[in-house]
């Protein structure tokens, strides 16, 4: 039975890859592409020190973007303006930390609190909304990601917050006691362009406590329970209203962190050109990685090595265009969500035949 | 019962209101609320509020988000929350550029159709077949939508004509004619009718000139397609199979009815609507597809649905009210000065209700708060950021949600999981 289940688990993400993988060499084929090039190309370009520094730096933002969207999707409650509340999160705490002179870490820690402040706040209102107006909160939480567009609009080309620096509207630059440790000379990256991002031990720490969250607090039951039988979780004493504010809060207030990696570590500062489209980019890593800590660790690191590599395409031999890696992302998206159905059903009815098969011996033991 | 013996002699007006029958108490809401909105006009002296172009361009911006929305009643009434507008609208919009390049405007329709549907069954396929949560379905769908529009625009149209990219298609000409009503041109009777700025007659000029002065075939054909649907759904054999599987697909499923393939034709048809609205969005851009041009349009389809009680009316009342907002940030400021006044004088009309009815203080003086800001802004001349400007339709979204979310009655199984032979 334990190897039937882990086959299970490991047959639906391997059937996504091997899904997303045909669909990709159709469309490299149709194009004029040979698909075996183009993959031994990526595999080759994935393999050199800067490619995974770069996988790792760019798989930061997107795993916790991952554990925001996971928090609610456990309760089926769907938190789809995780890419609102980062991008204002980042601004706020950006422009908060650019105003406070403060020690090394402390300076850290308080731009940190001001973006799960901000983020869970935002999250808030979604969470007010359905509460007591029953407003659906995708609905809420798409037009509140609109809203947050506007409102990073006007704080830019507002004074106290932003000033034009070079050809776009910025905050001003954090101190260098805001500035996260890289973990450059572990990779001998001294003189590289590319630095490797020290914020990862804190992405580290914030997916252990999800992870306990989800699985060994009373919290984490009734989120999973609330999901599963909502009328069971009620009947055993849940307060649904308060899970859905509780789940909103602790959602928007991860998602306050997804764009912290950037400015501690990268930009040091919210620009116009700040990174877009995280959030959404963590509900694919939520949706792949199957709400686990774990998964959503490698399905983050798998959306960041198929962006990173498919940068090598358009170059020469292959002039194909790098949008291939797009398209292998959001076939992976729904053949993994698929399959992780469709191998559900399988292993209930495995389940369901089993616990016959057992109650039929036990009966015909008992009339022996 | 007795509630409404004992409020009967008290409330003789109210009493008078609750005999008419619905349609009739919406109409009157309707002219109502007009002679309001006129009103404002006139006393705030914004007379861009009713006139020709404001009244054209919130058609222009209403047809995409109502052909949404109308696709949300397919899928929804059959029994498919159907998140994936968005991303349908989005493909519609592809195919609407690709299309339309290649084989003129028609096509275009057509091809936004066309890949709508591709979309839809998708959405079918996942949820339908393999019972996927609705919601997790159609947001995969987005992402996996756009994630393909970049890919075939990458293929097929960068490079092309003089403005081919990997955001941008070629663009072809989107003309098919219009019908122009006589009588309504700049400096017909209607047109100086219009330019007196009386009360109601004149902003009765200013919408007749909008909506008839220079419609578009396409626009037009979207228009037809409201009574369309409305007749497919409530008046059809296939309609009534479909109701019956959205509200308790056992009842048909138990009378022979195939479930499936119905949902899977309704969910098909709701994706060609989104792409049809894709494709209008696509003929309004001078027959150019762009990336990111739905701009939320599929979830603001969405929230007309859900304004609109899951009916076609409501849908096309939600769709203007939001196609009204969204075109703001295009016509000029005075609109929006307008619309302070109006707002503080709903906001008082508000307060007052809330104290009368309810009894409820708190609300009452927030709504009261409300008024006299707005009334502020309205008289100091308050000129709003263009970025929040461009808020305003998700705002008014959520205020309008908030507002009438709980008198409604979404299709009873719209949303829960069910496979053929499940009796509950």
């Amino acid at each position: 039975m334990n190897r039937q289940k882990t086959f299970y688990a490991i047959a639906a993400p391997v059937t996504a890859l091997v899904v997303a993988l045909f669909v990709t060499s159709l469309a490299l084929l149709a194009g004029g592409h040979n698909p075996l090039v183009a993959f031994q190309k990526m595999v080759h370009y994935a393999g050199s020190i800067d490619s995974l520094v770069v996988i790792l730096n760019k798989s930061i933002p997107l795993f916790i973007a991952g554990l925001a969207v996971a928090v609610g999707f456990k309760m089926n409650l769907f938190n789809i303006g995780v890419e609102g509340q980062y991008r204002l999160a980042a601004l706020v705490a950006a422009a908060a930390g650019a105003r406070v002179h403060l020690p090394a870490p402390l300076h850290i820690a308080f731009i940190m609190l001001v973006a799960v402040t901000v983020g869970a706040l935002w999250a808030g209102v979604a969470g007010v909304l359905n509460v007591t107006r029953n407003v659906n909160e995708v609905v809420s939480t798409i037009m509140l990601n609109g809203i947050a567009l506007g409102i990073i609009g006007v704080l830019l080309g507002w004074k106290p917050v932003a000033t034009l620096q070079g050809a776009f509207r910025s905050t001003r630059p954090l101190d260098k006691t805001a500035w996260m440790p890289t973990f450059n000379r572990l990779f001998g990256l001294n003189k590289s362009v590319t630095a490797s991002y020290g914020f990862i031990v804190i992405a580290i720490i914030i997916g252990v406590i999800v992870h306990i969250l989800f699985t060994r607090t009373r919290f984490g039951f009734d989120l999973k329970a609330s999901g599963m039988n909502p009328g069971a979780a009620r009947a055993s004493g849940v307060n649904p209203k308060a899970m859905v504010m509780r789940t909103m809060l602790i959602s928007g207030g991860l998602a306050g962190l997804i764009g912290m990696s950037i400015v501690l570590n990268q930009e040091h500062r919210f620009t116009q050109e700040f990174p877009q489209l995280l959030g959404f980019g963590g509900i694919s890593v939520a949706l792949v990685g199957r709400q686990k800590v774990g998964g959503m660790a490698l399905a983050a690191m798998l959306f960041a090595l198929i962006s990173r590599v498919s940068q090598v395409l358009p170059e020469p031999p292959l002039f194909a265009p790098k949008e291939v890696g797009t398209i292998m992302q959001g076939t992976m998206i729904l053949s993994a969500v698929i399959a992780y159905e469709v191998v559900r059903r399988r292993a209930e009815a495995a389940a369901v035949k089993h616990a016959a098969e057992i109650t039929a011996a036990a009966s015909v033991a008992v009339a022996a | 019962m007795t509630a409404t013996v004992v409020s009967a002699p008290t409330a003789p007006a109210r009493s008078w209101w609750v005999q008419q029958s619905k349609t009739r108490r919406l109409l009157l809401m309707a002219v109502g609320a007009f002679v309001v909105v006129s009103v404002v006009r006139a006393l705030s002296g914004e007379h861009a509020l009713t006139s020709q172009f404001t009244v054209a361009q919130t058609l222009t911006a209403t047809l995409p988000i109502m052909m949404c929305g109308l696709g949300g009643l397919m899928s929804e009434r059959s029994g498919v929350v159907n998140i994936g507008l968005e991303g349908m609208m989005i493909l519609g919009t592809w195919g609407a550029g690709f299309f339309g390049y290649h084989y003129g405007p028609w096509a275009a329709l057509f091809g936004g159709a066309l890949l709508g549907a591709i979309g839809g069954l998708l959405h079918a396929l996942a949820t339908v077949t393999f019972g996927v949560n609705h919601t997790v379905s159609g947001v995969a769908l987005n992402l996996l939508a756009f994630g393909w529009a970049r890919f075939l625009s990458g293929g097929l149209f960068k490079g092309r004509g003089s403005s081919g990219s990997e955001t941008n298609s070629p663009g072809f000409n989107s003309n098919m004619g219009a019908l122009r009503l006589p009588g309504l041109k700049d400096g017909g009777s209607i047109a100086k009718l219009e330019g007196h700025h009386w009360p109601v007659i004149s902003d009765l000029a200013g919408v007749v000139r909008g909506l008839f002065g220079d419609l578009k075939v396409y626009e037009l054909i979207a228009i037809l397609l409201v009574p369309a649907i409305w007749y497919l759904v409530w008046r059809t054999r296939f309609g009534l199979r479909m109701r019956a599987s959205g509200e308790k697909p056992s009842a048909p499923d138990s009378l022979g009815v195939n479930v499936y393939r119905t949902r899977f034709i309704a969910v098909g048809l709701s994706g060609a609507m989104a792409g049809i609205g894709g494709a209008l969005l696509v003929l309004n851009n001078n027959g150019g597809y762009l990336e990111g041009q739905t701009n939320n349009k599929g979830y603001l389809g969405l929230a007309a649905l859900i304004f609109g009680n899951w009916k076609p009316g409501g849908v096309v009342a939600g769709s203007a009210l939001f196609g009204f907002f969204d075109q703001l940030q295009l016509t000029s400021a005075g609109s929006i000065r307008a619309l302070y006044l109006l707002a503080a004088i709903a906001g008082a009309a508000g307060a007052v209700l809330a104290f009368r009815r309810t009894r409820k203080p708190l609300g009452a003086a927030a709504l009261a708060l409300l008024s006299i800001v707005m009334f502020v802004l309205f008289q100091t001349k308050f000129k709003m950021p263009d970025a929040l400007v461009k808020t305003l339709p998700y705002f008014v979204t959520l205020v309008v949600l908030a507002v009438f979310s709980r008198r409604l009655r979404p299709p009873a199984a719209a949303g829960m999981p069910w496979r053929k032979g499940q009796t509950t």
